[in-house]
């Protein structure tokens, strides 16, 4: 026991676990790899010519304007839920977080209903103007490229609100003295300390939801918007041609990496010394007035049109259909969700610990490197996953029962992909950058001479981890666990795809329903989606203000030792 | 923390002991995977273990599950993958996971126009690509695919995506009567004939025919079906009462015909369960229930189309062969990429 102790804490041990997890997760994407360089390249050609430039340009407009309009309100309203006392001020600050529990698929098919010709605000058009048909006016359709950055800019700004507005509260109030003393205005504080200081924030954010944007697959299908994933897809599923899917998922990894490289280069001078004070934060500029009225609605629409809206939308089609709440393939449903989603959620939170803690131990540039391209997985779409998955774990199968069948006469047919482990391998690969962001950040926030004084007291590094580190982290563990657990609960093209016999999730009962565009059968599982969502974030939204500012300021007070990078 | 762990594990436990009863069975038992919803083959399944007592587990997928039998190699728990459209029989057949169905039952149910010289796929059932026109704002009883391209009807088509199976069938059946050059040029005028770039299923054309957007709209016949009778949604009726149907080039070659079929999987555990249940639903009673539930036409001949299919008017089937369409299926989305269909209509 001791013995074991001992190999668990040894350093060169952890080195050797996160190289071997991080290989792990690289499996898939290596797959994938291997697969499009080994398709013909005769294909490619038409690729190039033909899908390759049209879905590319597509995929840049929608990810700027994603990028734009998230940037937009999410440091806008951190800026005046932080800095800012106006009415609603304290409902908001939790409020603007609630877009998050809506995945984007739901998001699009519920504006579609909403603007409908049918829908509630149309139909309110033509009697009050007394319209025939479409013809006898025009309205706009959400189904185009403008649509799809306005449903993804909605419900993905929480990523660069949430990351900015912990920035904020983190910034120290003698900042804000200094540079009144030295006589800047509000505009000139926020356009020239504050927001320079949240930079990295706001890089993290904005990729995190950029990277979203680029996985979406429901929405963009929805739509009609056809950009890179929507083109894997398309030649994966109509056109039988995993090659050239796969080559092209090969130029949607290069635009990742360099969103990776944008977001780490934002964040090269991140060594800001955070020094936290033990006062709390007050809301600083009082809002009157006019003021305060345009405060309160810039942070309400955003809201209003990304939350309230979907939900009432999708509240008032379950309602026709709250029978359905006792059907078994419904409780069926939500169980498989929801125990998936834990374990998965439980499974890559220990590997983020592992990668990130291996890390801080010891850097070794292969290590690092191999740590970086592990969090890809995270840009990988779905159904690329799938086959990158599918493809090695189908063969890993097939070797262990052909071994099981010779030496011990058993048949195990297929071990892993028929009990779902498949469908746990992808939630990890995908959402590991999720949980290792986390933890990485909380780490980053714990002082390296704790370590150095735990190790002075003769912890060994296991030891370190279990008495000083993780207890520190709790509430980081906590928010890792949490956003991981919902980004399963949410995933849908790889689930669709790895999933054993019988196995319905709640997201794939929502796609069973839409794919039939039969919008009231999915509206009880997607607002089940959107209410189970609902949780972590109203845990983030209590622990992300208040008590993250009391934490921090209890636990570190002592300055933050910059770390050479 | 290690209470919950300890939790966490059984739940895991538990997922894996009820996933993998479904797939290791004794043999009443068969195994599907299905690209068609549901829904639509549960009326079709409950009749067959009535019958049988053989019970069916099923994956439901519109995507891959061909290229999953495929990666699951000879370990496949698949005993049928069940699938709409010529082009994904054909595409199962060329990834190599189909085993030839022998079977007198189906040979003798199905005529050999419907089956795969290599008898590697069955077609179920029949279904046409027609032309559903406003009743108000279209006044012609005839039209021919090729009047689709006609000025006339510029800003009042609309359809679903040119890459979706069902519409490429139809632009490949084009590509064997009048080769690729007519075709392209055809599929350039129809594209700018188009009320609006093609989105959503043929059920959201219809409804853009009710709300005005558009006058004629391309899409399957048993859509009409499913939309007369839905009693769930009874606003789908009012769309539906708003169009009918018209089958093109009813006087010449017919009308567009594509299957929805199954085939038999190369590594099938349940062989015999499987080909047990492949000749039931080539049986007169099967084909009755999809004639009449799913609003399809049946292939076995002597099996009448229901009454409801039936007031649609009179479908004249094209009689190109399936393996034809299959074989240009290629050039087709090919096509419509380079003409940029999907992306509506340019002016």
């Amino acid at each position: 026991m001791k013995g074991l102790w001992n190999l668990i804490a040894g350093e060169r041990a952890w080195t050797v676990g996160a190289f071997g997890t991080s290989c792990v997760v690289l499996v898939p994407i290596i797959a994938v790899a291997i697969i499009a360089s080994s398709s013909s390249t005769e294909q490619w050609a038409h690729l190039t010519s033909s899908v390759l430039p049209g879905s590319l340009k597509t995929t840049l407009i929608l990810m700027f304007g994603v990028a734009v309009l998230t940037i937009v309100i999410g440091v806008g309203t951190a800026w005046l839920t932080t800095m800012c006392q106006f009415p609603g001020r304290g409902v908001l600050d939790w409020a603007l977080l609630l877009p998050l529990a809506i995945p984007t698929y739901i998001m699009a098919f519920s504006y579609i209903e909403v603007l409908d010709y049918s829908g509630p605000l149309q139909s309110t058009l033509r009697a009050a103007m007394g319209y025939q048909s479409a013809k006898d006016y025009w309205f706009p359709d959400i189904r185009t490229l403008p649509g799809a950055i306005y449903v993804m800019g909605f419900v993905l700004y929480p990523y660069v609100y949430l990351t900015t507005r912990a920035s904020f509260l983190l910034q120290p109030n003698s900042i804000l003295d200094v540079s009144r003393t030295l006589g800047a205005s509000p505009y000139r504080f926020f356009a020239s300390v504050a927001l320079p200081l949240a930079r990295p924030a706001i890089a993290v954010g904005a990729a995190l939801a950029l990277m979203e944007c680029l996985n979406d697959i429901g929405a963009v299908t929805f739509f009609g918007v056809r950009t890179l994933t929507f083109s894997v897809y398309d030649m994966w599923l109509n056109r039988s041609n995993l090659g050239g899917a796969a080559q092209l998922s090969m130029a949607m990894l290069a635009m990742v990496f360099l969103l990776i490289w944008l977001e780490r280069f934002a964040r090269r001078k991140q060594r800001y010394d955070n020094r936290t004070t033990k006062q709390s934060k007050q809301q600083v500029f009082l809002l009157t007035g006019w003021r305060a009225g345009l405060a309160f609605l810039c942070c309400g629409l955003p809201v209003l049109l990304g939350f309230i809206v979907p939900a009432l939308l999708l509240a008032d089609r379950a309602s026709r259909r709250l029978d359905s709440v006792m059907e078994p393939s419904f409780q069926n449903a939500i169980f498989n969700s929801l125990s998936l989603a834990i374990i998965a959620a439980v499974l890559t939170v220990i590997v983020a610990v592992t990668l990130v803690f291996s890390l801080r131990l010891k850097e070794t540039p292969l290590l690092k490197l191999s740590v970086r391209i592990a969090s890809i997985g995270y840009a990988l779409p779905g159904t690329v996953l799938a086959v990158g998955i599918l493809i090695p774990l189908a063969s890993l199968d097939n070797f262990i029962d052909f071994q099981m069948e010779r030496f011990f006469g058993i048949s195990t047919g297929l071990l892993l992909l028929g009990s779902g482990a498949g469908l746990l391998y992808a939630y990890l690969v995908r959402f590991l950058a999720v949980a290792y962001g986390q933890v990485e950040g909380g780490f980053g926030k714990i002082p390296k001479s704790l370590d150095m004084a735990s190790r002075t007291l003769g912890d060994a590094s296991g030891g370190m981890l279990k008495r000083i580190h993780l207890p520190i982290l709790k509430p980081v563990l906590l928010s890792a666990l949490l956003l991981t657990f919902v980004d399963c609960m949410k995933e849908l093209p790889a689930t669709i795809l790895l999933r054993p016999f019988n196995f319905d999730t709640l997201a794939t009962t929502v796609f069973e329903a839409a794919s039939r565009e039969a919008f009231e059968d999915a509206a009880l599982p997607a607002l089940a989606i959107v209410i189970v969502g609902l949780l972590p974030v109203i845990y983030l939204a209590r622990t992300s203000g208040v008590s993250l500012r009391a934490n921090l300021s209890n636990k570190l007070t002592e300055p933050t030792v910059n770390r050479p990078t | 923390m290690i209470h919950s762990l300890r939790f966490l594990g059984s739940l895991g436990l538990l997922l894996t002991s009820i996933s993998v009863s479904g797939s290791a069975t004794a043999d009443e038992f068969v195994n599907i995977y299905s690209y068609r919803q549901p829904y639509l083959i549960q009326p079709l399944l409950k009749a067959f273990e009535k019958k049988t007592g053989i019970k069916s587990n099923i994956v439901f997928s519109n995507k891959g599950l061909g290229e999953r039998i495929a990666a699951e190699g000879k370990n496949s728990p698949a005993d049928v993958l069940l699938t709409v459209d010529i082009g994904r029989l054909d595409s199962a057949k060329q990834l190599g996971i189909a085993a030839p169905i022998s079977s007198e039952i189906v040979s003798t149910n199905i005529p050999a126009s419907f089956r795969d010289p290599d008898g590697e796929w069955v077609g179920l059932t029949a279904r046409s690509r027609i032309v559903y026109a406003s009743r108000e704002r279209v006044k012609q009883d005839t039209i021919t695919y090729e009047e689709l391209a006609d000025p006339k009807w510029k800003g009042r088509i609309c359809t679903r995506s040119g890459q979706h199976s069902y519409t490429l069938g139809l632009i490949a059946s084009m590509i064997a009567h009048h080769g690729e050059k007519e075709t392209e040029k055809w599929l350039e005028a129809v594209k700018n004939n188009l009320a609006r770039k093609p989105t959503g299923n043929d059920r959201a054309q219809v409804k853009s025919i009710y709300s005005g957007e558009c006058d004629i709209a391309l899409g399957n016949t048993y859509y009409m079906g499913s939309m007369e009778t839905n009693e769930k949604e009874p606003e789908q009726k009012e769309w539906a009462a708003s169009v009918r149907l018209l089958f093109p080039n009813s006087d010449g070659r017919g009308s567009h015909v594509n299957i929805s079929g199954v085939i038999l999987a190369k590594h099938a555990p349940h062989k015999e369960n499987a080909i047990k249940l492949i000749e039931y639903l080539t049986s007169e009673e099967a084909q009755h229930i999809y004639a009449e539930i799913n609003f399809e036409y049946p292939v076995t001949p002597g099996v009448p189309v229901s009454d409801r299919v039936k007031s649609w008017g009179t479908l004249k089937p094209d009689d190109l062969s399936l393996s034809e369409i299959a074989a240009h299926r290629k050039s087709a989305s090919e096509m419509v990429d380079r003409v940029g269909f999907d992306d509506g209509p340019s002016s």
